[in-house]
C-alpha cells in the first residue's frame, strides 16, 4: 500500500536543497524525488524561466503542440462530508439537488452539442444521492456518445470501480485534498472523507480495477505547497510502479471563493502554482496536467505550452448549470468564464491545437464491456 | 541387457540398480542427476530404483556456462 | 545492499563459470571478482570423463547457483531443463534463457513469459534472460520474475551497452532487481550500466577469456562499485539548453 512520509519531512528535504542542486535538476534528463524537491524549493525560484522553457519543451515533445478540453457536469451538491472549505460542505445551507437521469443527459447533451467528446462526471460525495448504481445507469445512456467519460465523485471500492469500468467509465478523479495529515484532519470535520488513509489508497484501487486513467491532486491553499508537490510525486511515482498500464494525471485545483467564507490557510500565488506545475511536468514527462477554470483567462492563456495538456472550458459548477436553471448551489466560482470557442481561439492563437477527443471507449475489449439494457 | 545413457548403448547385469550403475562409471552420486525413461530420480531413490532392459538413461550434471 | 527475492548480496557482481581455460583459474578469477552469485548450465555427463565436475572446484557455501537453461529453444525445452537443475541441488534459482536461433543466442520473449508464468508457479526463482523491451519486462514482473535479465548487447559481442534507452527505461519502471548481462566487454561498459542505476551486472566471458583472468575480475569488480557509487552520489548532468535568461522571460503575464 502507498504510504506518506510525514509532511514536516517532506518540507525538510525541500528546505535542505541549494543552488548547485536546483542546476543539476534543471539539467538533468531524470531529476528525480530528489531532483523534484529541488525544483520546488525557494532556491529554484530565481530560475522560473528556466524552468519553464524545460517544461514547455518536454511538454510539446510528449504531447505535441495540443491541448485536451473538457467540461465537467455537475450532477448532485448533496454531501454527506464536512470539509471546511467547501461550497458543498453538509455544513452550508445551500439549495440542494440532484440530477434526473433525463436533467444529468440533457446537461451532457448541450455539451455535446458544444463539441465536447470528453465529459467529467461530478458530483458532492453522498453515496445515498449519487451511487454507483447511478454512476452506471448514466454511464451507459451517455457511453456511445462521448469519447471518454471520467468521475469526480466519493471513493469508491475496487470491485465498484470495475463495475463502472465496464458500464463505459474509463478514468477516475480523487484528490487527497492535503498530503498533510494535521491539515487533512482540521479541514475534514466529519463524514467518510475524514478517513485520510482510505483516500490515499482509492487512486490505487481505480488503477486496480482497470481504469485507463487515474487523477491526484491537492486543493493548493490547504498546506506548504511545496510540500505538497513533493507528495503528488512520490504518489505519481508509486503509482507508475505498481500500475503501470494505467495513465496518470495530476489537477492544480487552487482555492477560489466558495460558498462558507473560508480563507485559504496557506495561500499560494501563480508564479509559486507555475512552479509547481513545471516541477511535476519535468519530473514526469509524461504525466497529464489539469488546469481548470477556476484560474483567470490571463494565466490560462499564458500557461498554454509551458506544461499544462488539459483544459476545461466553458465550464459550470453547478448542477443544471448548463441547461436547467442552475439553482442547486455552486462548489467553487470560475475564474476563466470564456466559452469553449473562445477558449479553443484562444489555444490555437498560441499555435496549439484544441483537442475535444483522443481515446474511443468503442475501442474497448468486448468482455469488458457492459452493453445498455 | 541393455539400456541406453546419455545416446550411447551400454550392456549391464540384470538388476543392476543406478546407485551401482553410476559406481560402474565412476561417477559422483551426489553431483550427478539421472532421468530415467523421462522421470527424474530423486537421490534417494538411486539405491532402490533397478533399471530395465531397454531404459533410457539421461545423466546430467552442472557444468561452466554463463 | 542488493535484495533479490529476499537474498542479500554484498556484491552487484555475478560470474559466470563457462570458457575458463580451466577450473582453477575458475575458482580463482571468481574469488578476485567477489561475486556471490554464479551461473552454471547443465549438461550430459561425458561418460569418458567422469572427474569433469566444476562442483569440485566451486564451494557452494559462498556461491550461490544460479543454473542456468542455456541450450533450451522454447518453454517446454527449458522448463524440463530447471526441474532437471532443481533435481541437480541447484536449488530454486533459475536464469532463465531461451535462445532458438542459434546465430545471434538472442532470447525468445513470448517462450521466455510462457516459461516464466510456468515456472514460477512451481516454486522457481526465476531471474529470466531477455532482449532489453521495457514492456516485456514489466510482464514478466507481473507474472512473477524475481528480477530481469535485459542484454546490452548479443551474447559475446562485448559491444556494451547498446541497448541503453531501452534500458534507461526499465530501470525507470521496473519494481524488481534489473541485471544487465550480456554483451558487456570491459570494465567501463560495467560501470556505464551501473551508472545508469543497473542493480548488478552478469559477465563472464570478458572475464574468462582476458590475458589475466583473475586480474581481470579485479577490474570488473571495481568498476561496478565505482559505478554503482557514481549513482548513488548522483552524477552531474550533461548540460543542455537552460540558456541564462532574465528572470520572467516568457512569464510576463504572471501575476
Amino acid at each position: 500500500m502507498f504510504t506518506i512520509p510525514e509532511f514536516s519531512a517532506l518540507q525538510a528535504a525541500i528546505s535542505r536543497v541549494t543552488e548547485t542542486e536546483v542546476l543539476r535538476a534543471l539539467h538533468s534528463d531524470h531529476p528525480g524525488l530528489d531532483g523534484l524537491a529541488a525544483l520546488l524549493s525557494p532556491a529554484a525560484e530565481p530560475h522560473l524561466a528556466a524552468m519553464a522553457k524545460r517544461s514547455g519543451a518536454i511538454t510539446s515533445q510528449r504531447f505535441g503542440r495540443t491541448m485536451q478540453l473538457y467540461a465537467p457536469v455537475y450532477l448532485s451538491s448533496f454531501c454527506a462530508n464536512r470539509c471546511a472549505y467547501c461550497g458543498f460542505s453538509a455544513d452550508n445551507t445551500i439549495e440542494r439537488r440532484v440530477l434526473t437521469f433525463d436533467e444529468a443527459e440533457s446537461e451532457a447533451m448541450i455539451l455535446h452539442q458544444r463539441g465536447f467528446n470528453h465529459l467529467l462526471l461530478v458530483s458532492g460525495e453522498a453515496p445515498a444521492k449519487v451511487g454507483v448504481d447511478y454512476l452506471e445507469e448514466l454511464a451507459l445512456r451517455l457511453r456511445d456518445r462521448f469519447a471518454a467519460l471520467s468521475i469526480e465523485v466519493q471513493p469508491l471500492t475496487t470491485e465498484e470501480y470495475a463495475r463502472l469500468f465496464r458500464a463505459g467509465i474509463t478514468s477516475v478523479a480523487v484528490y487527497q485534498e492535503t498530503y498533510d495529515r494535521d491539515i487533512y484532519k482540521q479541514v475534514h470535520l466529519g463524514g467518510r472523507k475524514a478517513d485520510f488513509d482510505y483516500r490515499l489508497e482509492t487512486p490505487a484501487r481505480a488503477a486496480a480495477a482497470g481504469m485507463r486513467e487515474v487523477g491526484i491532486g491537492a486543493l493548493l491553499g490547504l498546506a506548504d505547497w511545496r510540500a505538497e508537490g513533493l507528495a503528488l510525486g512520490l504518489h505519481l511515482a508509486w503509482l507508475r510502479k505498481h500500475y503501470w498500464r494505467t495513465g496518470l494525471t495530476v489537477s492544480f485545483p487552487r482555492m477560489r471563493p466558495a460558498q462558507g467564507e473560508f480563507k485559504p490557510l496557506a495561500p499560494v500565488s501563480e508564479r509559486n502554482l507555475s512552479q509547481m506545475i513545471f516541477a511535476l511536468r519535468m519530473f514526469d514527462p509524461d504525466v497529464g496536467l489539469y488546469l481548470s477554470t477556476r484560474e483567470e483567462a490571463r494565466y490560462r492563456d499564458g500557461m498554454i505550452g509551458l506544461g499544462p495538456t488539459r483544459y476545461s472550458a466553458g465550464s459550470c459548477t453547478a448542477p443544471g448549470g448548463y441547461g436547467l436553471d442552475g439553482a442547486g448551489g455552486e462548489q467553487f466560482e470560475v475564474g476563466d468564464s470564456r466559452s469553449l470557442a473562445e477558449v479553443s481561439a484562444a489555444i490555437q492563437q498560441k499555435g496549439f491545437d484544441p483537442v475535444r477527443k483522443d481515446w474511443d471507449a468503442v475501442f474497448q475489449t468486448k468482455e469488458d464491456r457492459q452493453q445498455a439494457a | 541387457m541393455k539400456v541406453f545413457c546419455n545416446g550411447e548403448a551400454q550392456e549391464i547385469a540384470p538388476g543392476t540398480r543406478v546407485a551401482e550403475y553410476l559406481s560402474q562409471l565412476g561417477l559422483d552420486a551426489s553431483s550427478v542427476v539421472v532421468e530415467c525413461d523421462g522421470k527424474i530420480l530423486t537421490r534417494e531413490e538411486y539405491g532402490s530404483h533397478a533399471l530395465q532392459d531397454g531404459s533410457v538413461l539421461e545423466l546430467i550434471r552442472f557444468v561452466g556456462g554463463g | 545492499m542488493l535484495t533479490i527475492a529476499g537474498r542479500k548480496f554484498r556484491s552487484r557482481l555475478f560470474g559466470g563459470t563457462g570458457k575458463f581455460s580451466s577450473p582453477e583459474v575458475m575458482k580463482e578469477a571468481l574469488a578476485a571478482s567477489g561475486c556471490e552469485m554464479v551461473t552454471v548450465a547443465l549438461r550430459r555427463v561425458d561418460l569418458d570423463n567422469p572427474d569433469d565436475d566444476i562442483m569440485r572446484v566451486l564451494d557452494r557455501d559462498r556461491y550461490l547457483f544460479l543454473p542456468n537453461t542455456s541450450g533450451a529453444r522454447d518453454a517446454g525445452e527449458a522448463i524440463r531443463l530447471a526441474k532437471l537443475a532443481r533435481a541437480s541441488g541447484g536449488g530454486e534459482w533459475l536464469k532463465l534463457e531461451v535462445t532458438p536461433d542459434p546465430r545471434t543466442l538472442l532470447p525468445d520473449p513470448i517462450e521466455t513469459l510462457k516459461a516464466t508464468e510456468e515456472l514460477v508457479k512451481e516454486g522457481f526463482k526465476v531471474l529470466p534472460y531477455i532482449n532489453a523491451d521495457p514492456i516485456l519486462a514489466l510482464r514478466l514482473q507481473d507474472v512473477g520474475a524475481v528480477a530481469v535479465m535485459p542484454l546490452g548487447s548479443p551474447i559475446g559481442t562485448n559491444q556494451g551497452v547498446l541497448t541503453r534507452f531501452q534500458i534507461e527505461i526499465i530501470i525507470a519502471q521496473a519494481q524488481v532487481p534489473v541485471i544487465v548481462d550480456a554483451g558487456l566487454g570491459a570494465p567501463s561498459h560495467v560501470a556505464e550500466a551501473m551508472e545508469m542505476g543497473a542493480d548488478a551486472v552478469l559477465v563472464n566471458t570478458a572475464i574468462a577469456v582476458a590475458g589475466d583472468p583473475v586480474r581481470m575480475a579485479r577490474a570488473f569488480a571495481m568498476a561496478v562499485e565505482a559505478g554503482r557509487i557514481a549513482y548513488e552520489a548522483g552524477l552531474g548532468a550533461v548540460s543542455k539548453d537552460a540558456a541564462p535568461s532574465s528572470p520572467d522571460d516568457g512569464l510576463g503575464f504572471l501575476r
